[in-house]
């Protein structure tokens, strides 16, 4: 199956640390790929290369067989690839509605226009507010970002995500720091999320990991360790020793 | 040419304990402090009084516009400037802005609007020739003091507990408080210390720089270009900074006349852009 | 999924209200238009008012609005002064609506210059690059004086009936109806750009850059955009100051405008567009009561109203400076929010 985004040899080193090491991923089309790995394995660096936030020391990154190394973050987005980030990294002065009307019109190419008014046009509005309604966050439409209960800033952030139409979409761990009663939503929204968006998931949940992926990379130290099926890496000693191993650390 | 040299030294090393105070207090408390060159004045007017109106020996002002302007800085730091550590850069510049606005008009009243000037005992007035290079004798005073305290700095910063300390607290204030230093503390004393060396730069510089009540809006450019083409990581930073800041606006101003402080503006636009964090500060991490 | 048509109304509904006309807004502007004819003894005072609030509105929508600190924003007041100024003495344009547009239009090359300056650093640089802006500025304007009468100011200037028909007075009617019309036609503008999705996408990049261009927005683009175009409010008013005065000098470029300038949006409080209008009015009150009682230390009082405001916290003083307001909305937002969860239940 074709990749629809590829990482060939990336490495990123800085201050003397090699962040990413030699790592060549693909994601494949319509993929539910989940990326798991102790804690500074470098997982959200690889998230931060793939999406421009920071560049690679070598290597390139191809999305649909094209070469988007040099491009700038947001020239990334339009083509497709968004992502989440693992601490909330939201619109605090903006409500949801705001937010989210904000994303679907600027992925319409409608983000220059400086005389209509916000909410003027009905069929952008139409599909504002059905998103909103998706992630359960029409109770809070009008509520300020930074005063919202923490679960459902989690769903704004894989909302706004979702608003951009991602063909390649990134979750850095979605549910991190979600009180265990309100997991369920972000699992359920997850779980929902349309088959031709291509998923690459961060998780350390390791339920949701294995309920939701199809396939799984493991990341140890800034290289990829193994690849395989959910069944192939939970049956992998090596990736056992991994984990088992940093529990042994802690005792 | 060689006079150009030492008179762009004694200017850039004048500027360098001027603008060493705000240089530590941004890299280590993140206070942008407009109103710096306040406490440089407030060192000037105090030798102006002390030497002109009260016959006090100049030699023996010049410590005692140090520890006037340390005393000046402890207590405003303790009563005012705590409050604004923790608000953004833009508070803390309209707070600082009101500052200076409010030392310019008192000192306006206090001691009137025009130049004013000290002083200088007569063994320091006039120059001689060393091999063809006239060395004016306050000048080469400024060169001496400035140096020997540049010296002494750098000593207190690398052989003193409090030296180390104060780096260490400067590098991460966060870590440095869970290793148990008093952060708070070496902020006051840091804080009066600055406010000291820039009221001691004041004294010495009032003769050179001219002293009236708008020089924390005259000089308050140059300090800040001190402090940003140099980094706040490290001394030697701000002390080349200044040296290269003296000469060139010696040396532009004999030269170039017609365009004065214009290329200096320039050259801080151009060093801004292509290395926000200074010339010659190490790649800040934060 | 299709959506509920009740939700759908009330998000619009919500929306619409957010930029919909508010009652205070009209009897503001009925007032300031009513002043022409109703307060002729200071139309004087008014003009300042009036064009000093376009500067402080253009301040507004860098510093409210794109979160940009500038200390320099009179390099393009005076840029825009220095035009009107120059282009009514040589007599080059004699038509000053015409020559208000090209000095706006000067200001504004400026403004996209110099708008790569403030794209990248902290808030400290761009103080900095903005601030050293306006000093080499006033350095050229001063080195410079052949043309722009250097520190005397530019003496000679006279400037023609505005549309031909209106003369300029000595007691500011003609000023204050100019500077009003063209104080009002700019904030109309500027008012549909900020509920635009471009005003939206602006707002977004201050809260959070890192996620504007997550989701696609050039930050750069947009701030170079919202810049240039401040840039030229703020020419126009320097250009209202040359040809209300008929005089321009140095101290257009001076840092004591720019830090005046900061001070008045600070106290009518940015980011939401009337703030530079309401504090042009209260500095300038402010300014006449405190000259009166002391002339020459003028300067001191603005420096404790600055310290004071700092220390009692912007945000603190918002909240007291707008209550009407806060409770308008907090009514429509409780109504709204009880509509929309009742059209929830019903699906």
């Amino acid at each position: 199956m074709p990749a629809v985004l590829e990482t060939i040899s990336l490495v990123k080193q800085y201050n003397g640390i090699t962040a990413a090491d030699d790592v060549s991923l693909k994601i494949e089309k319509g993929a539910r790929h989940a990326l798991i790995g102790p804690n500074g394995a470098g997982k959200t660096t690889l998230i931060n290369l793939l999406t421009g936030v920071s560049r690679p020391t070598s290597g390139s990154i191809l999305l649909d067989g094209e070469d988007i190394s040099k491009l700038s973050t947001h020239k990334r987005a339009k083509r497709g690839v968004v992502r989440t980030f693992q601490i909330n990294q939201l619109f605090n002065d903006l409500t949801p509605l705001e937010t989210i009307g904000l994303a679907v019109s600027e992925r319409r190419g409608q983000g220059l226009d400086w005389w209509r008014i916000v909410g003027s046009r009905r069929d952008l509005m139409s599909e504002v507010v059905e998103i909103l309604e998706r992630f359960h966050l029409t109770d809070v439409i009008d509520r300020r970002t930074a005063v919202l209960p923490y679960g459902k800033q989690r769903l704004l952030e894989i909302a706004v995500a979702i608003a951009c139409r991602p063909r390649v979409l990134l979750l850095d761990e979605p549910a991190a720091g979600v009180p265990e009663d309100e997991r369920h939503e972000i699992l359920a929204v997850v779980g929902a999320l349309p088959n031709d968006v291509s998923v690459l998931l961060i998780e350390h949940d390791m339920d949701l990991v294995f309920s939701f992926a199809d396939r799984i990379s493991v990341l140890v130290n800034g290289a990829l360790l193994t690849e395989g099926t959910p069944e192939e890496v939970a049956g992998d000693a090596r990736v056992k020793a991994v984990y088992l191993g940093e529990e042994l650390a802690d005792v | 040419m060689l006079t150009i040299l030492f008179d762009g030294i004694a200017y850039g090393m004048l500027l360098f304990v001027l603008a060493c105070g705000l240089a530590v207090t941004l890299g280590l408390m993140n206070l942008v402090n407009l109103a710096h060159g306040s406490f440089a004045m407030a060192g000037g007017y105090i030798t102006v009084i002390l030497v002109n109106h009260l016959g006090v020996p100049f030699f023996a002002s010049l410590p005692l516009a140090f520890l006037a302007s340390a005393a000046i800085g402890f207590i405003f730091e303790r009563t005012l400037y705590v409050h604004v550590y923790r608000k953004s850069h833009l508070d803390q510049v309209l707070f600082t802005i009101g500052l200076v606005f409010m030392s310019i008009a008192s000192i306006d009243y206090i001691m009137g609007s025009g130049q004013v000037f000290v002083q200088v005992p007569s063994v320091l007035q006039g120059k001689f020739d060393v091999l063809g290079i006239s060395i004016g004798r306050y000048r080469l005073l400024i060169i001496v003091t400035c140096g020997l305290l540049t010296v002494a700095l750098q000593f207190i910063l690398t052989y003193t507990r409090f030296g180390s300390r104060l780096r260490a607290a400067v590098d991460d204030s966060r870590v440095a408080r869970g290793l148990g230093i008093n952060v708070n503390r070496i902020f006051a004393y840091t804080f009066a210390f600055g406010s000291g060396l820039a009221g001691l730069g004041g004294a010495l510089g009032a003769e050179i720089l001219g002293l009236d009540p708008t020089f924390p809006l005259k000089f308050m450019i140059y300090f800040l270009i001190v402090v940003t083409v140099g980094g706040t990581s490290s001394i030697t930073g701000p002390f080349l900074a200044s040296l290269v800041l003296g000469i060139g606006d010696v040396a532009g101003k004999y030269y170039a006349p017609t365009l004065g402080s214009f290329v200096i503006y320039t050259i801080m636009i151009v060093v801004l852009i292509l290395r926000p964090q200074g010339l010659f500060a190490r790649a800040a991490s934060r | 999924m299709i959506p509920s048509p009740a939700a759908v109304h009330t998000a619009t509904e919500w929306l619409a209200t957010r930029a919909r006309w508010h009652p205070l807004e009209m009897a503001f502007w009925l007032a300031a238009f009513a002043a022409i004819y109703l307060l002729p003894d200071r139309h004087l005072i008014l003009t300042e008012i009036a064009w000093l609030g376009l500067f402080a509105l253009s301040l507004d929508l860098i510093l409210g609005y794109a979160g940009i600190i500038s200390l320099g924003h009179a390099a393009f007041f005076g840029v825009g002064a220095y035009t009107a100024a120059l282009l009514a003495k040589h007599e080059i344009i004699n038509e000053p609506a015409v020559a208000l547009l090209v000095s706006g239009f000067a200001a504004m090359a400026l403004g996209f210059v110099t708008s790569f300056l403030v794209l990248r650093g902290s808030d400290l640089t761009r103080l900095m690059v903005t601030l050293g802006v306006a000093l080499v500025l006033r350095e050229l304007a001063n080195r410079y004086g052949w043309l722009t009468g250097g520190a005397d100011g530019l003496q000679g200037v006279s400037i023609k009936p505005v549309l031909g028909m209106f003369r300029f007075d000595m007691f500011g009617h003609t000023g204050y109806a100019y500077c009003l019309a063209v104080l009002f036609i700019l904030f109309v503008i500027a008012r549909r750009v900020v509920n635009s999705p471009f005003g939206l996408s602006l707002l977004s990049v201050k809260s959070n850059p890192l996620r504007a261009s997550a989701i696609g927005i050039s930050v750069d683009a947009r701030l170079i955009a919202i810049y240039t175009v401040a840039a030229g409010y703020a020419g126009i008013a320097g250009a209202l100051l040359a040809q209300t005065t008929a005089f321009a000098s140095l101290e257009v470029f001076s840092f004591d405008r720019s830090a005046d300038l900061l001070l008045i949006l600070i106290i009518g409080g940015a980011g939401y567009l009337y703030g530079g209008l309401i504090g042009a009015i209260i500095f300038k009150f402010m300014q006449d009561y405190l000259s009166a009682l002391t002339p020459q230390y003028w300067p001191f009082w603005i420096g404790l109203v600055l310290v004071v405001i700092v220390l009692v916290g912007r945000d603190r003083m918002m909240s007291w400076a707008a209550p009407i307001r806060l409770i308008a909305e907090r009514l429509n937002w409780r109504a709204l929010a009880r509509q929309i969860i009742a059209s929830t239940k019903k699906v």
